[in-house]
């Protein structure tokens, strides 16, 4: 860390991994909510545990990212950021803006929020991911546009590197992407169509230029590998990103009541979507193997080279086993699609996370990586969550099959319910491994409370002083 | 490689694919903008079907179920379940909420008055006309 202003990333990481926390929480209420459907109703009805879940991930990830910019846009620009005052007041207001609305989706029924925010003067809620009250959405816009505001100030006033380019582009549009969000047509198959620029938009399009700004950044920092290189890989990455994500949208256009062309079109361009995925592991290998020092934070090499693998186990293999129409035909809406959206949210956009906090967070508090005991806490947390939420993928995939065979194939297809009682056995793993997954989040958060600093400029210092 | 292929050049390729795959979205979403009125009865949206459909989206109903496909899967698709159930079945079973069945999931009790109920079932029944290309594959959904 070289400059001072960049102290501000910490509590936006800070606030990130607890809020992680509570996602995880209301996951394991909602996956207990699947196999005991009584648990908590009707205190916290499924559709609540759901939402405070799939909220607070959106959050934690957005307070990561921010916490991302902030960090990484002084250090690229070689200058101090613009306003670190409108990055911490910033930060208030985003925290007590999503922590007041998870309230009131918990303390208050979905519909009288709707009545008591103006909804149906401009009625945006009611969608997956975008539940948000009226005036969470236009904060939420504000808070980016505050963000926006500084980095791009930052950038201007400094050093442009393609990278920093790059990063801050794609947050720009991140926030472009939001505003569909306010667009909700009565005609359901439009609100669909436009529905999917957001989501799709974010985690196939623009949040893989995130990714890789981060992932080369980390590269850029804990290699010493050419800066050029790494830029060129990237360029050629985020390329490939928007070249087969773009038409690949197709894929969520099948069954929605578009037209019959993009049964084709989406089919032919999400399956080259894998690619980018690919080349991301590659790249991260090669700048790996390329090293010219040895950095001493081993996990955060650890989640640097686990991120573009896992990413593409969820995305690109399990994202690419349901996005051929024929297969979706009998996986859509079923929890394949959710076996394939927990492993690629994880591996993708929450790993890439915990590695830009893993290299970021010991420079913040002072050193340059943490003691062996704390990086120890740190990996064995790596790899509990990894190998927990694998398995989690692996039973929804199970639950996601028995429904393509029994309720969707056959001349005596099985009801809905009945196949879901058929499928008990997977809820019951899916849960038992979140269970796991939680063990390993909570080992990974206490590498944070193990003191200690990497043995080497420990010494050095301590004999300087 | 380092001189064959540049940085500047890769950076072009980025720049010059996602403008031109952008236009070709845009070229083709106007051309979807025009056929989907036709594909889903757009003419048939009454004032009823759009109040239901409010009702729909600000009591969260795909925070359990799905629409087409999209929203949660702990409860059954709703596009078609105006085929699977008819409406006086759809109108009763949302009346009796919960059902208390120990174990089984459970869905809340919405107050709906009649003729919100009846609105409810008039989207639902917008719903299961639209051409999904033949989705889903039999009535359970
Ligand atoms: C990191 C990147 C990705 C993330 C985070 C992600 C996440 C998700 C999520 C959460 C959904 C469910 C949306 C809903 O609630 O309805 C979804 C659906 C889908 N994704 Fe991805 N995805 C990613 C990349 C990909 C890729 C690369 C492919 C194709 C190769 C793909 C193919 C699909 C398909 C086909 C569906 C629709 C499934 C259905 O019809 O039910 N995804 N994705
Ligand atoms: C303890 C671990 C977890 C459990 C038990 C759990 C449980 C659940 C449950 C029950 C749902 C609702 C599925 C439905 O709609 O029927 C859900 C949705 C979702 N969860 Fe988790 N979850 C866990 C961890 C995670 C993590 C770590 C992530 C991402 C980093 C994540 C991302 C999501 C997403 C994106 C959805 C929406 C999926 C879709 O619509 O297809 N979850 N989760
Ligand atoms: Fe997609």
């Amino acid at each position: 860390m070289n400059f001072r202003s960049q102290l501000v990333a910490k509590p936006y990481f800070v606030a990130a991994l607890a809020l992680f926390l509570g996602q995880i929480l209301f996951g394991l209420i909602a996956g207990f909510q699947y196999v005991d459907g009584t648990f908590l109703f009707p205190a916290i009805p499924f559709s609540v545990s759901r939402m405070v879940h799939t909220n607070l991930l959106i959050v934690w990830l957005l307070m990561a990212f921010m916490g991302a910019a902030y960090f990484i846009v002084p250090e690229e620009a070689q200058t101090e950021l613009y306003s670190p005052r409108l990055a911490l007041a910033t930060f208030w207001v985003f925290l007590v803006a999503g922590a007041l609305t998870i309230l009131a989706y918990l303390l208050v029924p979905y519909s009288d929020l709707a009545a008591a925010t103006g909804n149906a003067m401009l009625p945006t809620m009611g969608r997956g991911y975008l539940e948000q009250p009226l005036p969470t959405k236009v904060g939420i816009v504000l808070v980016a546009l505050s963000l926006l505001f500084n980095i791009s100030m930052t950038l201007f006033k400094g050093r442009r590197t393609s990278l920093n380019v790059i990063l801050v582009g794609a947050l720009w549009g991140l926030a472009l992407l939001f505003l569909p969000a306010f667009y909700f047509p009565e005609d359901t198959v439009k609100a669909s169509y436009g529905w999917w620029w957001v989501v799709h938009g974010w985690v196939e399009g623009d949040w893989e230029l995130i990714l890789s700004a981060l992932l080369g950044f980390i590269l850029i920092k804990m290699t010493g590998v050419d800066r050029e290189i790494v830029e060129k890989w990237m360029y050629v990455i985020i390329a490939m990103t928007l070249i087969s994500g773009i038409i690949g949208i197709g894929h969520h256009y099948y069954y929605i009541g578009a037209p019959e062309y993009w049964i084709w079109l989406g089919s032919v361009f999400s399956a080259i979507e894998p690619i980018p995925f690919i080349m991301l592991i590659v790249f991260s290998i090669r700048m790996l193997l390329k090293r010219r020092r040895e950095n001493p934070n081993q996990a955060a090499m650890l989640w640097a080279l686990g991120t573009p693998i896992v990413a593409f186990l969820g995305a690109g293999l399990w994202g690419a086993m349901i996005t051929l129409a024929p297969v979706q035909y009998y996986a859509h809406g079923s929890n394949f699609t959710a076996a394939h959206g927990h492993l690629a949210f994880f591996g993708a956009y929450a790993m890439v996370s915990l590695a830009i906090i893993s290299y970021a967070m010991p420079l913040l508090r002072g050193r340059v990586a943490n003691g062996i005991a704390a990086q120890r806490w740190e990996m064995s947390g790596f790899w509990i969550m990894v190998i927990s939420m694998l398995a989690i993928a692996l039973a929804l995939s199970g639950a996601g099959i028995v429904t393509a065979f029994s309720q969707r194939m056959g001349d005596h297809p099985l009801s809905f319910m009945d196949t879901q009682a058929q499928e008990q056995v997977f809820f019951w793993l899916r849960e038992l491994a979140g269970v796991g997954f939680l063990a390993g989040l909570l080992a990974y958060l206490v590498s944070f409370f193990v003191p200690g600093e990497a043995g080497y400029d420990a010494a050095v210092k301590r004999a300087l002083s | 490689m380092q001189q064959v292929f540049t940085k500047a050049m890769a950076r072009n390729i980025f720049l010059g694919g996602a403008v031109f795959f952008l236009a070709i979205y845009v070229a083709l979403s106007v051309d979807t903008w025009r056929q989907i009125p036709v594909r889903d009865h757009a003419s048939e949206l009454s004032a009823a079907v759009r109040h239901g459909k409010y009702l729909v989206d600000s009591n969260n109903c795909i925070g359990c179920h799905t629409v087409n496909g999209e929203g949660a899967y702990y409860a059954p698709e709703l596009g078609n379940v105006y085929t699977r159930r008819g409406p006086d079945f759809i109108k009763q079973w949302i009346k009796i909420q919960p059902t208390g069945v120990p174990g089984r999931r459970q869905m809340p009790h919405f107050d709906f008055s009649d003729a919100e109920l009846n609105d409810l079932v008039a989207y639902l029944q917008w719903l299961s006309h639209i051409d999904t290309n033949h989705w889903p594959p039999n009535a359970e959904g």
